[in-house]
């Protein structure tokens, strides 16, 4: 199959950025996405430009880090993948392929498509864990949890924090990724002792970020390559609300 | 040094750890305030420990390849994690899982070490339920467990075919929690280029930031390295296209012992290669054996048919498939351990039944199961694993035969290190898959998440403590020190060497070649022919390599090309140690299959008069490496030859 | 970065649009409900009409509600333009291709419908609320004296029977009603918390089946006068 491509190229933090077109020819129905760009870098090294630089590290679709925006989706045309795992065959031959890096004021680009995703970090320290230290653990079947509810908080802990959701949004909302952490501590008799606090700082980190705000157009549900439900969102502004209801300040 | 010093306590071997803890040094306090630790990598072994000692109260800084700690490459783990809690009142214990993991083994493991293993796998799910790990549970709301190869019982607690990636994000979450309370800072995006060493001990580490280019020191009172393993010398494997050795390769060479090398897992079941442009392996989980049948062609012509598409597999009826495993061992059948059923594969591969485009592939069936337990059942079993393989294949497998073949998965060896995971150079401590420790020549199912958490969790805060309570008046290093500059100084050069060359070929073109090199000569099946011509090729690459090598773009600035031909540049040495050790090492054992000793029936032949023992490797400037030799006594466990018939 | 010292979290924020919205709902289905006596449904529909009218106009209680009711179309467009302005600033550069993830129509354009709704508004405003005020004159050619809101069927229907420009704009305002109350019933309980797998997809039955009766309800009358006008 051949393409073309038109990839964001940018040098730094602080340059302006710009498309560039490259061509790619005689590329497997059955490579990867980023196997690809990996061709397409080595035609670069061959021709003494620098390769196009891009996030990824497992290539089987868990560990995150990947975030390619291509064709006005993150991830690709493909459903609950992330781009690693987007094969060729999902695109048609000649076609012109837009990749841009995620776009949000609170992912600023590194370099090319390379985004600065720490602002999801930021969030978890702020409260995304269950503060118990390291041999104060009671036996692990002392507290029965639910299997509904065991399983309702692995959906939320699937999480890969790629960050689609906040580039699928409109407004760039972190809502998913945060909810997703809230909702799974919050389902979890060990995680709800400290619900409400997580609740309120996991939030302000997140609005002081620089993350838009939720407005339910559920973007990034579809986007979601974890396939994570916008329930969990409810279940977050639920757990917000209780929270504030009982806040003393 | 020429005597290794394992260091193991007195005592019974249920009593050794114990013994240890009540005689160990403590830190008080307030000292441990004053008292930094450096801990380079965040998987399991990395994030936990770094999270333990930020509670107890030393000063940490945390570095990591990736952008963030939560990606480290223990979060792509499948299948679960082993303890024995014995909660489906099975007959688990300590003691069988001790067993288990040194006969898995192959009895090349340290006992007194998997003990201790065995006897903290219980308090890791106790850790893991308490920070809010979602296990599998029962519907009475207790922990679910299920079972894993080479193993009698069902001691495999489990999230879905995501334990790796829930337990490491329970770490990470204990991480910045620390973190967060600032007892921890964290390092992203930072590759560590050498260790800096201070008066025979390690003090500090020379760190590449990734983003500006710019090199960075820092130093501690010790250092911990979690950097994994070694996968990725194979250039295809299933390791993440970040690790790499080269760590654990510049700890070799100030002074670390290195073990074992020649030590791999090659897992059976991954999807194959399917061209030449293929950057990773992708691991189909083991537990799909349960079920699956594996068969190749029992005639040569319908297996080159199948290979040119002139049949399908669903043509050839059962007298004409060879379910080659279950011929073998009838007693395991396709539930043999990982190493023979890897073998088994290549065996029939190389003698040209095998099928796929490229004729290295097998067939792994589910006609049977589907028409004994039904679709639906199957799709509940194994549903997310058919979707993954449909989406990489484009092939239904409840309508037509998986393809799969071994492919290189985890590294047993490592850097060397005694009871207490330090290694020979003092001040030095190495955790999870980066050291030897725990699962001799190979490693069983389940027991990778589990010794990388029982390092980080329960036996570094105890042993750095040990070894930091004799360091209370030693005072904060400057990295102004001449050693850092010095140390600084040979990492620039080399920097600045390697982007000079401006060759005519690509790291990665240099990588693909060392991978063929090793998988070929250095891979599943092994000869001393075969091992002596790798290493001269190797060698013969590498200098090919340092001239011949093109990275376009700056020092200064992100540069994947770079990074990427300093760890190439450390595979084509270490590619070399690993052929060596297993030139050396005149025996089968476990991952190590050597084709002079097998029996007739193509069955692993161990010499445990000769060979008992870990071959721990020191570098020599200028000269051969030296092998030293740990020998490994088993006084609580019979040594027994291995069967599967 | 929002705003030191005087802080309201994003979903403080949303919560009050959320529950101002409701609030516009409920309001929305009494004036409907007014409304439809405007048209020949009843014998006497004009005295109806005229008696509710009075009635809104000068009840106590309701002159309270009046207060709410202005309160939350204030608090209503004030956060979502609050809301709006955070959005796009979270966004910075815009993607060279338009987004394709799918989101239902309506989400979408929130704003969008949301200013037409308002800009509507205005004129509404103009032509009835603000005669009870004493702010602006009743348009020359419709009969009426004091007291204004006893007058406001003849005004309508005379609006609609003679001014087809305002009979158009008055439907074009009420279809972007429909799609800005589509999306915002569920929206409104997904912000309050209230998901549930057996509940949440009625709820949107309800939303749409809301949007449809309120757009079509109010639209019927300025279509009836056109016709028959």
């Amino acid at each position: 199959m051949n393409f073309t491509l038109k990839i964001w190229r940018q040098d730094g933090p602080k340059d302006k950025g710009r498309f560039e077109k490259y061509k790619v020819s005689d590329i497997s129905a059955d490579a990867s996405f980023l196997e690809m760009l990996d061709i397409l870098n080595e035609q670069l090294v061959d021709k003494f430009q620098t390769p196009v630089e891009f996030d990824h590290d497992c290539r089987e679709g868990i560990c995150g880090t990947c975030s390619l925006y291509i064709n006005g989706r993150p991830h690709g045309p493909d459903e609950a993948v992330t781009a690693c795992q987007l094969h060729m065959r999902h695109f048609k031959d000649g076609e012109t392929i837009t990749v841009e890096p995620w776009r949000a004021t609170a992912f600023p680009v590194i370099k090319d498509l390379m985004v600065d995703r720490s602002a999801f970090d930021k969030i978890i320290q702020a409260g995304g864990y269950v503060s118990v230290n390291t041999g104060s653990a009671p036996d692990a079947n002392s507290i029965p949890v639910t299997k509904k509810d065991a399983d309702l908080a692995f959906e939320g802990a699937a999480c890969i924090g790629c960050g689609a959701c906040v580039a699928a949004c409109k407004n760039a909302s972190a809502s998913l990724f945060v909810a997703a952490k809230i909702s799974q501590m919050a389902l979890l008799p060990q995680g709800k002792v400290e619900a409400k606090e997580r609740a309120e700082a996991m939030i302000a980190k997140m609005d002081e970020l620089g993350f838009g705000n939720c407005s339910n157009t559920y973007a990034c549900e579809a986007e979601c390559p974890k396939e994570i439900s916008v329930s969990h969102i409810a279940r977050m502004n639920r757990e917000f609300l209780n929270a504030k209801k009982d806040s003393e300040k | 040094m020429t005597k290794l010093e394992s260091k193991i306590p007195e005592g019974p071997i249920a009593e050794k750890w114990k013994n240890y803890r009540d005689k160990q040094g403590l830190v008080n306090p307030t000292n441990k305030r004053k008292l930094d630790i450096i801990v380079v990598g965040t998987g399991l072994a990395g994030a936990s420990a770094a999270a333990s000692f930020g509670e107890l109260g030393f000063n940490v800084k945390v570095f990591c390849i990736q952008d963030s700690p939560r990606r480290a490459h223990s979060i792509a783990a499948q299948g679960g994690i082993n303890a024995a809690k014995n909660y489906q009142n099975d007959g688990d214990s300590v003691y069988r899982l001790f067993y288990d993991t040194v006969k898995g083994g192959d009895y090349r493991a340290r006992e007194a070490n998997v003990y201790r293993l065995a006897e903290l796998s219980t308090e890791i799910i106790d850790q893991a339920v308490a920070q809010g790990v979602p296990f599998a549970r029962e519907y009475g709301g207790t922990l679910d467990n299920r079972s894993f190869g080479g193993a009698l019982v069902s001691r495999t607690f489990y999230a879905k075919g995501q334990t790796g990636q829930q337990l490491l994000l329970g770490a990470y979450g204990a991480l910045s929690k620390e973190i967060n309370r600032g007892s921890v800072e964290m390092y992203s995006r930072r590759e560590m280029l050498d260790l800096v060493m201070v008066d025979g001990s390690a003090r500090g580490v020379i760190m590449r930031n990734l983003v500006t280019g710019e090199l960075e020191r820092y130093s501690a009172h010790t250092v911990v390295m979690a950097t994994g393993g070694y996968g990725n010398a194979y250039f295809l494997s299933t390791n993440a296209m970040n690790s790499n050795a080269t760590a654990a390769w510049k700890a070799y060479k100030k002074g670390a012992f290195f073990a074992n090398p020649s030590y791999t897992q090659i897992h059976p079941t991954c999807i194959p290669v399917h061209g030449d442009y293929q950057s990773k392996l992708t691991l189909m989980s083991e537990s799909l054996r349960n079920d699956g049948r594996i068969w190749v062609p029992k005639k040569k012509e319908d297996a080159e048919k199948i290979r040119k598409g002139e049949k399908k597999p669903t043509d050839l009826s059962e007298e004409e498939r060879d379910y080659y495993l279950e011929r073998r061992y009838p007693a395991f059948g396709n539930l043999v351990p990982r190493d023979v059923a890897s073998r088994a594969a290549k065996e029939r591969c190389d003698a040209g039944y095998g099928v796929g485009p490229t004729g290295l592939a097998v067939y792994l069936d589910f006609k049977d199961a589907i028409e004994r337990l039904g679709r639906d059942a199957i799709e509940t079993r194994y549903g997310n694993l058919f979707q993954m393989y449909k989406k990489i294949v484009d092939d239904d497998p409840y309508e037509t035969p998986m393809m799969i073949y071994p492919a290189v998965h985890y590294t047993m060896g490592g850097l060397w290190v005694d009871y207490e995971l330090q290694s020979t150079i003092p001040g030095l401590f190495v955790a999870g898959e980066a050291n030897f420790s725990d699962h001799g020549a190979n490693r069983l199912g389940a027991s990778a998440l589990m010794q990388g958490l029982a390092d980080g969790y329960f036996v570094l805060p105890y042993t750095v403590q040990n070894f930091l309570a004799d360091k209370i008046n030693e005072p904060r290093l400057s990295t102004d020190a001449p050693e850092f500059e010095q140390t600084e100084k040979g990492v620039r050069e080399r920097l600045e060497k390697l982007i000079n060359i401006q060759g005519e070929h690509s790291v990665d073109h240099f990588h693909k070649r060392l991978g063929k090199i090793m998988w070929d000569y250095v891979g599943m099946s092994r000869n001393k022919e075969n091992l002596e011509e790798a290493i001269s090729m190797i060698r013969d690459l590498r200098e090919e390599f340092w001239k011949d090598v093109r990275i376009p773009g700056d020092i200064h600035d992100v540069n994947s090309e770079l990074e990427k031909a300093g760890r190439v540049a450390d595979f084509l040495e270490l590619g070399e140690l690993m052929a060596k050790d297993a030139l050396e090492r005149e025996e089968s054992s476990g991952g190590h299959f050597r084709e002079e000793y097998q029996t007739p029936e193509g069955e692993a032949v161990r010499d445990d008069e000769n060979y008992m023992h870990v071959s721990a490797w020191e570098y020599k400037e200028g000269e051969q490496p030296q092998m030293h030799k740990e020998h490994l006594e088993y006084k609580d466990i019979e040594v027994k030859t291995r069967s599967y018939k | 970065m929002k705003k030191k010292g005087f802080y309201w979290a994003s979903i403080t924020e949303k919560t009050v649009l959320a529950i101002a919205g409701l609030f516009l709902i409920l309001f929305l289905l009494v004036h409907l409900g007014i409304n439809l006596f405007l048209l020949p449904i009843a014998e006497n529909h004009q005295e109806i009409f005229k008696e509710a009218a009075h009635f809104m106009g000068t009840n106590p209680v309701v002159k309270v509600f009046e207060v709410i009711l202005m309160a939350a179309f204030i608090i209503h467009i004030v956060m979502g333009i609050v809301v709006q302005v955070q959005n796009w600033k979270a966004r910075g550069k815009r993607y060279a291709v338009y987004g394709k993830s799918y989101s239902s129509f309506g989400s979408r354009f929130m704003i969008h419908t949301g200013i037409a709704i308002f800009l509507f508004l205005i004129l509404h405003f103009i032509n009835f609320y603000f005669i009870r005020l004493g702010i602006t004159e009743p348009i020359a050619g419709a009969d009426v004296t004091a007291p204004a809101e006893e007058h406001f069927n003849e005004l309508a229907i005379y609006l609609f029977s003679n001014e087809v420009l305002y009979s158009v704009l008055y439907i074009v305002a009420f279809g972007f009603l429909a799609v800005h109350l589509n999306h915002a019933f569920q929206s409104a309980f997904q912000t309050l918390g209230l998901n549930h797998p057996k509940y949440t997809p009625t709820i949107k039955k309800i939303g749409t089946i809301y949007a449809i009766v309120v757009s079509v309800g109010f639209t019927i009358i300025p279509l009836y006068y056109l016709i028959t006008g």
